[in-house]
C-alpha cells in the first residue's frame, strides 16, 4: 500500500516534469531559432531551415552523370540500368543502392545529379558578419537566395543602441526622482488639495496613453520638442508618474512613523529628511521600480515612434524599420533583434529578484 | 560679548537691514536665473552640437538627471528664503508640485482636450457633432477592430492567465521550480517588436514550387506531418490567433509569477484538510486554492485585459493591421498619423478610455476602501 502510494507519487512527479519541460521547450525554441539564424550566412538562411545546422541525414550531392549525345532524350531514357521517361527522371528516381538520380535542368543538359543520404551538419558555416552589418552604419553587401550580390545601407544599430540608452537612463531616473518627492509629500506633509490630487493620480493609473498622444504632439510641435530627448523624457515621465508615485507612496507611507517624527523633532527640514532618510530607506522600492521602468522604456515602440521617430532612432524603431523595409533579409532581422534584446535580457536575468518584487508590489493593488 | 553684538547690529541699523534684504532678493533672483541659463545652455548644446554621438548621449544623461535634481534643490532653497509662514505653506508644493504639473500636462488635461477634439473635424478647426463617434461605432473598419480586440481580450487573457496558473501550480510541485519559472518568465524582457521578429520567422512562408524549402518552423512541422504549408499571417480570421499567441508567449510569465507567489500563500493545513476529507487534487485546487487567490487572480486578469485592449506593437510590426488583423490602437495610429484625422483619432482614444473606465472606477473604490492613513 505504502509502496504503491510512493510509486504513484514518483510517476506523477515524472509527468509533471515532462509537461513543464515540453512547455519550456516551446517557450525557448523560438528564441533559439532566431539566435542560430543570426549567426548563419544569408544564402544559407534562404536555402534551409535553421534546424539543419544540427547533424541530420540529408541528400548530399556525390557526383553527376553525363549522358552521351547518342541518347534520345525524347523517348524512354535508360541510366544505370533503370529506364524511365524524362519527366520521371526530372522528379528523381531512387536506385536500389540508395542513390537518388535527378535530371538537372532541361533536356539539353543531359546531366543527372547523384545524391545520397548522408549524415551532415557537423561542420556548420557560422559567421558574425550579420552583426557587424547591422551594428555599423556603412554600406554592406551580401548574397541573396538567387546568388545575386545586394548592396544596402547598414542599419547603424549601434547608434540606435546609444540613443536607446540616452532615452532609457534619464527616462528611468527622472520620473523616479520626481515620484519619490511627490510620494513623500503625499505621505508625510499636509497641504490643501492633497486628498483630491491623490485620488486623481489613482484614477490616472490605467488611463491608456493614446488619450494623450495627439494633444501632446501638438504641444511638442509648437514648443520644438518633437524629436528631442527632452521631449521623450518628459513624455515617459508623464506616462510613468502615476504608477511610480502610487507605488512609492505605498512604500514611503509604510516607513516607521517614530523614526521620522524623531527627526522632525530634532528640527531637521523636510528636504533634509527626504534626502538623508527617505531616499536611502526607499532604495529597495526605487530599485524595483527602476528595473521595471527601464525595461518598459527600452522595449517601448509607440512613444518612440511618435515623439522621436527618424530623428533619434531607438533600437525598437530601428528594428521595426528593418522588418518593414527588408522583410526577407532574415540575417539582418534576426541579428538586429538580438542586438535589441541583449541589454534588457541581461538586466532582467541579473536583477530578476528585484523585478519580481516590484511587479508583486504593483499588482497587490494596482 | 553680548554688548558688542548689540552695538554691531545697532550700527548697521535700518540701512544695513535694507541692504541685506536687497542682497537677499538679488541672490534669490540670481540663483534661479543662473540655473535656468546653465540648463538652457545644456539644451542648446544637445540640440545643436555636432559632437560624437557617445559624447552627446553622456551629456544628455548628466544634463537630464542633474537638471531635475538641481531644480528641486533651487526650488527648496528659494522657498526657505521666504518668511517662515509662507515657506511652511509652499514647501509641500515643492515636493508634489512637479509631479502634479507633469501628470496634469501629460495625462489629466489631455483627457479633456481629446474629448473636445473628438467632437471636432479632421483638422480640428470646426465642430463635427457626433460624426467621429458615428464612424467609431459603425464603420466596418472599426467593427473589425472591435471584433479583433474582443478576440485578443478573450483568447489572449484566458490563455495567458490560464497557462500561467497551470504552470505555477505544476512548477510548485517540482524541484526545478526556479528553472522552469525563469524560462517561462524570460520573454517579459523582450520587446513586442523583438518578439514580432522572432515569431514572424516561425510563421514565414515561401510558397509552393519545385525545390522550395520552407525555412519557417511552423510550416516545416506542418510539411513533416504531410500537410500543406500555409501563409499563416495572411489567413483571416486565423491570423489573429497567430498574433495572439505572441502575446501569450510574452505575458504568461507575468501571470505565472504573480499567481505563483499567491499560491505559495495558501495555508498547507487548508489543503491537507481538504485532502483528508477525500478531495482529489483537482477538487482541492478549485475549492481551496482558487478561492484563496481570487483577489490576485482578479488583479492579474485586469492587468492582462488592459494589455490586450492597448495591443499595438505586435500588429503594427507583423501585419500593419492588414488582412483582417486591425486593432483599435492601430486604427488610432493610422487615423492620427497616417490619415491626419485628429477628430476620428480622438474619438477612438475616447473609446479606449471608456473600455477601461470600469477598471478605473474599481481602482478608485478599492483605494477609498483601503485608505486609513489619509
Amino acid at each position: 500500500m505504502a509502496k504503491s502510494f510512493k510509486s504513484q507519487k514518483i510517476s506523477s512527479q515524472i509527468i509533471t516534469n515532462l509537461i513543464l519541460i515540453i512547455i519550456c521547450l516551446i517557450w525557448l525554441v523560438p528564441i533559439f531559432g532566431v539566435l542560430i539564424t543570426s549567426f548563419r550566412q544569408s544564402q544559407d538562411i534562404f536555402r534551409s531551415g535553421w534546424w539543419t545546422v544540427f547533424p541530420h541525414r540529408a541528400d548530399v550531392e556525390v557526383g553527376t552523370i553525363k549522358l552521351d549525345d547518342t541518347v534520345d532524350t525524347n523517348g524512354p531514357i535508360t541510366v544505370e540500368g533503370v529506364t524511365a521517361s524524362f519527366e520521371e527522371w526530372r522528379q528523381g528516381i531512387k536506385l536500389d543502392d540508395g542513390r537518388l538520380l535527378t535530371w538537372f535542368g532541361n533536356r539539353r543538359t543531359r546531366t543527372l545529379t547523384v545524391t545520397e543520404k548522408q549524415w551532415v551538419g557537423f561542420s556548420t558555416n557560422l559567421t558574425i558578419k550579420n552583426y557587424q552589418d547591422v551594428i555599423g552604419g556603412k554600406t554592406i553587401t551580401f548574397t541573396d537566395a538567387a546568388g545575386n550580390t545586394i548592396t544596402r545601407q547598414g542599419n547603424n544599430l549601434g547608434g540606435a543602441f546609444l540613443n536607446s540608452l540616452a532615452v532609457a537612463i534619464p527616462g528611468t531616473i527622472i520620473p523616479i526622482l520626481i515620484a519619490a518627492f511627490a510620494a513623500f509629500g503625499f505621505a508625510w506633509l499636509d497641504f490643501p488639495g492633497r486628498n483630491i490630487l491623490f485620488t486623481i493620480i489613482v484614477a490616472l493609473l490605467v488611463v491608456p496613453l493614446q488619450i494623450a498622444l495627439v494633444p501632446i504632439l501638438q504641444d511638442y510641435v509648437k514648443l520644438g520638442l518633437n524629436g528631442t530627448f527632452l521631449g521623450i523624457w518628459l513624455a515617459h515621465t508623464g506616462f510613468g508618474l502615476p504608477l511610480a508615485t502610487y507605488l512609492l507612496f505605498n512604500y514611503i507611507s509604510s516607513l516607521s512613523r517614530e523614526l521620522l517624527e524623531a527627526a522632525f523633532i530634532d528640527g531637521a527640514s523636510n528636504f533634509t529628511i527626504f534626502t538623508q532618510m527617505i531616499l536611502p530607506l526607499s532604495v529597495p522600492a526605487l530599485a524595483s521600480f527602476a528595473i521595471f521602468q527601464f525595461l518598459w522604456l527600452w522595449n517601448d515602440y509607440l512613444v518612440a515612434l511618435i515623439f522621436l521617430g527618424e530623428k533619434n532612432r531607438v533600437v525598437t524603431y530601428a528594428l521595426a524599420s528593418i522588418v518593414g523595409e527588408k522583410g526577407q533579409d532574415w540575417h539582418l532581422m534576426t541579428s538586429a533583434a538580438f542586438v535589441s534584446m541583449v541589454l534588457p535580457l541581461l538586466v532582467f536575468l541579473l536583477l530578476q529578484r528585484y523585478f519580481v518584487r516590484g511587479m508583486l508590489a504593483g499588482s497587490v493593488k494596482g | 560679548m553680548l554688548q558688542t553684538q548689540d552695538i554691531k547690529t545697532g550700527k548697521t541699523g535700518l540701512l544695513g537691514w535694507f541692504s541685506t534684504a536687497i542682497g537677499q532678493i538679488l541672490i534669490s533672483l540670481f540663483v534661479p536665473v543662473m540655473t535656468f541659463i546653465v540648463l538652457w545652455q545644456g539644451y542648446l548644446f544637445l540640440s545643436k552640437s555636432q559632437a560624437s554621438q557617445i559624447v552627446l548621449v553622456v551629456v544628455a544623461i548628466i544634463w537630464g538627471v542633474g537638471g531635475v535634481a538641481l531644480l528641486y534643490v533651487v526650488a527648496n532653497w528659494l522657498v526657505n528664503k521666504l518668511p517662515k509662514r509662507w515657506a511652511k505653506v509652499l514647501q509641500p508644493f515643492v515636493f508634489v508640485g512637479p509631479a502634479v504639473a507633469i501628470m496634469g500636462w501629460f495625462l489629466a488635461i489631455p483627457v479633456l482636450r481629446t474629448l473636445i477634439s473628438s467632437f471636432r473635424n479632421a483638422l480640428g478647426n470646426d465642430w463635427a457633432g457626433l460624426n467621429n463617434y458615428i464612424f467609431a461605432f459603425t464603420d466596418t473598419r472599426m467593427l473589425e477592430t472591435f471584433r479583433n480586440n474582443l478576440l485578443w481580450l478573450v483568447l489572449g487573457t484566458s490563455f495567458s492567465v490560464g497557462l500561467g496558473l497551470i504552470i505555477a501550480v505544476l512548477a510548485d510541485r517540482t524541484k526545478l521550480e526556479v528553472l522552469y519559472k525563469s524560462i517561462i518568465f524570460t520573454p517579459m524582457a523582450i520587446s513586442f517588436v523583438g518578439a514580432g521578429v522572432i515569431w514572424k520567422f516561425i510563421y514565414t512562408y515561401k510558397g509552393e514550387g519545385f525545390g522550395i524549402q520552407e525555412i519557417g518552423l511552423l510550416n516545416a512541422i506542418v510539411l513533416a506531418f504531410g500537410s500543406q504549408s500555409q501563409p499563416w499571417l495572411a489567413m483571416p480570421p486565423w491570423n489573429n490567433l497567430f498574433l495572439i499567441i505572441i502575446m501569450v508567449w510574452l505575458q504568461t510569465g507575468y501571470a505565472m509569477v504573480v499567481l505563483s507567489s499567491a499560491i505559495k500563500g495558501v495555508p498547507a493545513e487548508l489543503l491537507e484538510a481538504a485532502r483528508i476529507d477525500g478531495a482529489t487534487e483537482v477538487k482541492a485546487f478549485f475549492n481551496v486554492t482558487v478561492p484563496y487567490i481570487k483577489g490576485t487572480l482578479i488583479t492579474v486578469l485586469t492587468t492582462v485585459v488592459i494589455f490586450s485592449l492597448k495591443t499595438f506593437d505586435v500588429v503594427r510590426v507583423m501585419t500593419g493591421g492588414n488582412n483582417g488583423t486591425n486593432v483599435i490602437a492601430n486604427e488610432f495610429y493610422l487615423q492620427s498619423f497616417t490619415y491626419n484625422h485628429t477628430g476620428r483619432a480622438s474619438a477612438i482614444a475616447i473609446v479606449l478610455l471608456i473600455a477601461v473606465l470600469p477598471i478605473i472606477i474599481n481602482n478608485l473604490r478599492e483605494f477609498n476602501k483601503g485608505r486609513k492613513g489619509f
